[in-house]
């Protein structure tokens, strides 16, 4: 059985946090979903498992890479109906700023929707908004029911 | 002197991946994860995560940026940049390895890129390219761990 469909069967096609539930790595990494209404915030709360630097601590490149992908992937699939899970072409990072041993939060901007093809801008921040530790952007292959 | 296969050990998301060292010479640096039910990121195809591949392409970038003979612990370098490319997915059950070469080392810079793939570095399942902040402060953050 398809995990999204299975979703939608069941009546629950867009609730993010039962996708996220059914996603090993995103378990692993602890992902959850904040949704209220149409906005879908992401929250990643601090465990020693996501360090990359034990000095600092900082969060692992790694770990804020998935985690901005997973944002990227989630707000994708709330805004689009898909067969399959969107499959990743590419994505490029920029490392604003180390992260530190606190919850992470994103939020991603689909830019543009083709039919095969969508651009996601995704954004991380901790403590403060306006100062995010983390951005992308990257290009997804779809499967269009 | 700590080696780079003892730091690797050391960095807990790495080790969470089960991150292990294959290589490290002058020609760069080559690491294995093995298969492994959480790192899965569609469960209908038992296909890795995406992120599990810019974990291990991460880490292995700024594992080669340190030469060979020098303590891990003496370089400290932050990631600035990483582009990946996804060309394949990685066939389920089966190694990923990941091979870093850094092409350039300025003061403060330092470039490099990397391949992941399972049979052959000339079967690229992902590329990388990503630049490293070299000498980047280690000390620990005044707030300490919350």
């Amino acid at each position: 059985m398809k995990l999204l469909q299975e979703l939608r069967e069941a009546g629950r096609g867009q609730d993010m946090q039962a996708v996220v539930e059914r996603i090993p790595y995103a378990r692993f990494l602890g992902i959850q979903v904040d949704q209220k209404g149409n906005e879908i915030t992401t929250i990643m709360p601090f465990k020693t498992e996501l360090v990359g630097n034990v000095n600092l601590p900082a969060l692992h490149g790694g770990v804020i890479g998935a985690f901005l992908e997973m944002t990227a992937v989630i707000q994708l699939l709330f805004d689009t109906s898909c067969e399959r899970l969107p499959k990743t072409i590419d994505v490029s990072i920029d490392y604003l700023r180390s992260g530190k041993p606190c919850p992470t939060y994103g939020r991603a901007t689909v830019t543009r929707h083709g039919r095969r093809v969508a651009n996601v801008r995704s954004e991380i921040w901790q403590e403060e908004r306006a100062r995010p530790i983390g951005v992308s952007h990257g290009h997804f292959l779809l499967t269009p029911i | 002197m700590e080696t780079v296969a003892q730091h690797l050990l050391e960095i807990p998301h790495a080790a969470a991946i089960g991150m292990t060292l294959v290589r490290h010479d002058e020609r760069g640096c080559v690491t294995r994860i093995p298969y492994a039910e959480h790192l899965v990121g569609d469960p209908d195809t038992g296909v890795l995560h995406g992120g599990v591949l810019t974990a291990l392409l991460d880490n292995t970038c700024g594992m080669a940026v340190r030469p060979p003979s020098y303590d891990p612990g003496s370089i400290t370098m932050a990631t600035l940049d990483l582009r990946i490319d996804y060309m394949e997915s990685a066939a389920p059950h089966r190694d990923v390895y990941a091979e870093a070469v850094c092409y350039k080392r300025t003061r403060n810079i330092a470039f490099v890129r990397a391949t992941a793939y399972q049979d052959s570095p000339d079967e690229p399942i992902a590329t990388c390219v990503a630049s490293f902040m070299l000498n980047t402060p280690n000390a620990p953050r005044r707030e300490g761990l919350s």
